[in-house]
């Protein structure tokens, strides 16, 4: 059917970008700090299958590029003397596959001295494909903590407002509409600006995810409580209480079963958002200092007239979000349809 | 009949050489100055953008630098610092002579010069200027300059076009003084004076006809949130070799744009004239337009803003600060800051911050102060290996893993204060970050709000290391002595000092005070060399970079000759002119 369709392949999308995120040191030819101060905003490099002699080599293969003008202006020129093949599974700076084991291969590089920037690089030589991967680690981790801490508490406050009813479904109502009306970015700045000196990068990494995350549980915990205030009014529920359940066996049993495809499709739509909103913050300059990557902080860059005007490859890192969002959206989109032929 | 007519005759001429006289004989040559800049033409209008709205008009309480850069241009000095040849010239003053113990300078005013409205100018102007800007209740910015000796300059008229300033102490750099200390019209603000209300006088709302001044320009329009508009000083005291009347052009026009990256815009698309302060990346985009849109570019090299790095050296133990009063140990060492000083890539910083547009520096004075930089200052190639034997010899060592531990054990961990908003010092901090990672330091780049980094700089002490920049206004080194004297308000790194803490702090008090009084300059010169070298050797400072400066200009000004003291594009506006 379409609808399984449309689910099948937006999962399949984002298992694929997060593979990839996943295991960033495999897939980037550069670590994420490594500066290489003789290319500062070097364009995109071009992989060539075509020799000078217009011999045609099936391994792609890449120029060194020397700075064309004087005075630094950023502009390059391929220097077509010598190629540099690119190779597959290449020995390069040493990583650790999801901080724990150590590993050097990469699955791509080009033979030393010779550079391979796939997106170009920033104002200090970056390659900006290898910040992208790692930068996502960041940027997605925040993003899938923060949802499943707005999630969770969703869940915790919507059942019990919804279960209970009475006053608690009240005062917990109120509370959840005073996070709505939360201006959360300034509530930002200024738990940033009231931080200590500095702070380990963990820590701040938590408090941005804290912060994004409990600002946000409003809204799910609203839609959970309206599909336990209904369930709990079903035949089987009343059935099994009637047979002495415990309040307990009843939520965990019954009555949080059904909400399960709200939590997926508000999970699939706050991830995003969640992401987002830590981009804004790092763009910003209040998320995790230098020289850790995340999208926002490969994006802050554009600020600058002079980057806007120049350098194009900058825009890449907000380019490949979009086919990500897309995807999260296109999930949550089949799910909500999903939800709604099965819902009564 | 003839007799009678004679005498009728005799008494007519009599009478009528009598009264041209006075027309003959009375008013003495107006005393101006001729300038020898290249001939330029009236007419014209420019336009300038001013990054904020001027907040007063008032000289004398004037601190922000959008209120001195319209001042500059309603005003004049006595004796003025050509922002060329970075020597000071006559102004108002015509010539001035010193007695022998160097305390007493009598200043030769100009002759017949007249304010902007007219009024004669006069010694009574200058002195009264003298009593406002030494006025403790006023507290103008300009008091502290007039200090010398601890006592205030007393100005005294002799007579009408004399004046005589007596010093407590001969002072080297005294005629600088002087320099953009603009002279008021008495006759206009003695009132506002006596009633005690001259802070108030002269704000941004007055009206043109109750200001006058002295300088090649003044008031016609001031429109809130959008311009400030000049006109020409019809009694302007200056002239071209031609005897044309200076200045040139009929209007300066100061438009509000509040952004550099916006001004930039301002520029290109040709609705300003002049473009200064702007980054070097800035430079990059507009100089692929230049021929299309009719304007060239100046680099003038290095000016005198200087970038550094320093450590937290102040006495901390009054603060609850155990965290950074424990590294300390690390940064009093010499040693480890020379490693640092060694390990830094100021090449890199040259091409990654400034587009090459900027000039690599060991010690505090750049190349662009002709007269004071000591060019035996050493300038150690970057290298690694010096700073890890440095660091080795001070007690340190490296883990397995490369990071680098004193001899406690403790991993050197500390952060570096940068100001958000300035990119490029951010960038330099990110970039020593990296070069101080190959030693097997923890280094981390903190970016804050300026308010909030100067609390912690001067009040709290609450940091480890920062990255500033000074520009020090004027190529003489007294200006600047508050840093470098051991007691001075912007002794950064070490604040409040009751006596010298280092023997070389020391020193350079000795000789900072003894160039202070030194009247000949290659004396004078002798001193402030050990000083640079001290400061080289001793490092307190480690200094990184000097920006270019960086000038645009309309093909269509003519005179266009920018300078590398500030301000850079407008220091000969009477000069200016539109071919």
């Amino acid at each position: 059917m379409k609808r399984q369709h449309k689910l099948r392949v937006a999962l399949v999308a984002l298992a694929i970008f997060h593979f990839f995120i996943l295991f960033a040191g495999f897939f980037a030819p550069y670590g994420f700090a490594t500066q290489d101060r003789t290319m500062p905003f070097a364009p995109p490099t071009r992989l060539h299958f075509v020799d000078a002699r217009g011999e045609f080599h099936m391994r792609p293969f890449v120029y060194a590029y020397a700075a064309a003008s004087g005075a630094g202006d950023a502009s390059y020129e391929e220097d077509r003397s010598r190629p540099f093949p690119v190779r597959l599974f290449t020995a390069g700076a040493p990583y650790r596959i999801a901080e724990l084991i150590p590993a050097h291969t990469h699955l791509f590089g080009a033979d030393e001295p010779g550079r391979v920037f796939l997106l170009g690089t920033d104002a200090f030589g970056r390659d900006q494909l290898s910040r992208f991967l790692y930068g996502g680690q960041l940027s997605l981790l925040a993003g899938l903590i923060a949802a499943a801490l707005s999630v969770g508490i969703g869940i915790a406050v919507g059942a019990a407002a919804g279960f209970y009813g009475g006053w608690i479904d009240d005062a917990l109502m109120r509370g959840s509409d005073l996070f709505f009306a939360l201006p959360w970015l300034y509530l930002l700045f200024a738990v940033r600006a009231a931080l200590p000196l500095h702070i380990p990068e963990w820590r701040v990494f938590l408090l941005i995810v804290g912060v994004i995350g409990l600002i946000g549980w409003a809204r799910p915990a609203r839609l959970i409580r309206g599909v336990v205030l209904s369930a709990r009014e079903r035949n089987f529920v009343t059935a099994a209480r009637g047979f002495g359940a415990s309040d307990a066996y009843l939520l965990r049993r019954h009555v949080l079963p059904q909400t399960y495809g709200v939590v997926l499709t508000q999970l699939a739509l706050l991830i995003p958002q969640y992401v987002l909103a830590e981009v804004t913050l790092s763009f910003l300059g209040l998320g995790v200092g230098e020289p850790v990557p995340s999208w926002g902080s490969l994006l802050a860059s554009l600020q600058q007239y002079d980057v806007l005007a120049s350098y194009w490859w900058m825009f890449l890192p907000a380019a490949l979000l979009i086919p990500l969002f897309f995807a999260y959206y296109a999930a949550a989109d089949a799910l909500q349809e999903r939800l709604k032929s099965v819902s009564l | 009949m003839g007799i009678h007519r004679a005498r009728y005759l005799g008494i007519a001429l009599a009478l009528v050489c009598a009264g041209l006289m006075p027309l003959v004989s009375a008013a003495p040559k107006a005393e101006w100055m001729v300038t020898d800049n290249p001939i330029g033409h009236s007419g014209g209008r420019l336009v300038v953008a001013l990054r904020s709205e001027p907040k007063t008009l008032n000289s004398v309480v004037a601190a922000d630098t959008s209120s001195r850069d319209v001042i500059r241009c309603l005003t004049a000095d006595l004796i003025h610092i050509n922002r060329e040849s970075e020597k000071t010239e006559p102004a108002l003053a015509k010539t001035w002579s010193v007695s022998r113990d160097g305390r007493q300078y009598t200043l030769h005013l100009r002759r017949g010069l007249q304010f902007s409205d007219g009024q004669p100018f006069t010694a009574d102007d200058v002195v009264f200027s003298f009593q406002v800007y030494l006025d403790e209740k006023i507290h103008s910015p300009q008091r502290d300059l007039l200090i010398v000796g601890g006592k205030p300059i007393a100005a005294t008229k002799i007579d009408d076009a004399t004046v005589r300033f007596d010093l407590a102490e001969p002072y080297a750099a005294a005629e600088r003084i002087f320099d953009s200390l603009a002279i008021l019209p008495k006759h206009l603000l003695e009132s506002a004076y006596q009633s005690g209300n001259f802070s108030q006088a002269w704000g941004v709302g007055a009206a043109p006809t109750q200001l006058a001044g002295l300088g090649p320009f003044r008031l016609k329009e001031y429109v809130p949130g959008e311009r400030m508009v000049l006109e020409r000083n019809p009694y302007y005291w200056k002239e071209d070799r031609e005897n044309h009347r200076l200045p040139y052009l009929d209007e300066l026009v100061f438009l509000f744009v509040p952004s550099e990256d916006a001004q930039v815009i301002r520029f290109e698309s040709g609705d300003t004239d002049v473009l200064s302060r702007f980054s070097a990346q800035n430079f990059s985009v507009l100089a692929k337009q230049q021929q299309e849109k009719s304007y060239r570019l100046f680099d003038l090299g290095p000016g005198l803003e200087y970038n550094f790095l320093f450590f937290n050296l102040n006495d901390l133990a009054s603060k609850n600060l155990p965290d950074i009063a424990k590294k300390q140990a690390w940064f009093q060492d010499v040693r480890f800051r020379q490693a640092v000083s060694e390990a830094i890539d100021r090449e890199g910083i040259v091409r990654l911050v400034y587009s090459g547009r900027a000039t690599p520096l060991w010690g505090h004075v750049t190349p662009g102060n002709k007269l004071w930089m000591d060019a035996k200052v050493s300038h150690p190639a970057r290298s690694l290996v010096q700073s890890r034997q440095l660091l080795a010899s001070a007690g340190f060592t490296w883990k397995s893993d490369g990071s680098l531990v004193d001899a406690g054990g403790n991993a050197v961990d500390f952060s570096i204060l940068a100001s958000a908003s300035n990119a490029q010092r951010v960038k330099m901090a990110t970039i020593i970050q990296d070069d101080l990672s190959q030693l097997g330091m923890n280094v981390h780049v903190v970016t804050l709000d300026f308010g909030a980094m100067v609390d912690r700089l001067m009040k709290s002490y609450d940091y480890e290391a920062a990255l500033m920049g000074l520009a020090g206004g004027d190529a003489d080194p007294t200006p600047e002595m508050n840093v470098w004297l051991s007691n001075g308000s912007t002794h950064l790194w070490h604040l409040n000092e009751a006596k010298p803490a280092t023997p070389w702090e020391a020193d350079i008090d000795r000789l900072m005070e003894k160039q202070l009084v030194t009247l000949n300059y290659a004396a004078r010169r002798k001193l402030y060399d050990r000083v640079q070298e001290i400061v080289a050797e001793d490092l307190p400072v480690i200094c990184l970079a000097s920006p270019n400066i960086l000038v645009g200009a309309k093909d269509r000004v003519g005179n266009f000759e920018p300078a590398t003291l500030d301000p850079y594009a407008l220091w000969n506006v009477e000069q200016l002119y539109v071919r």
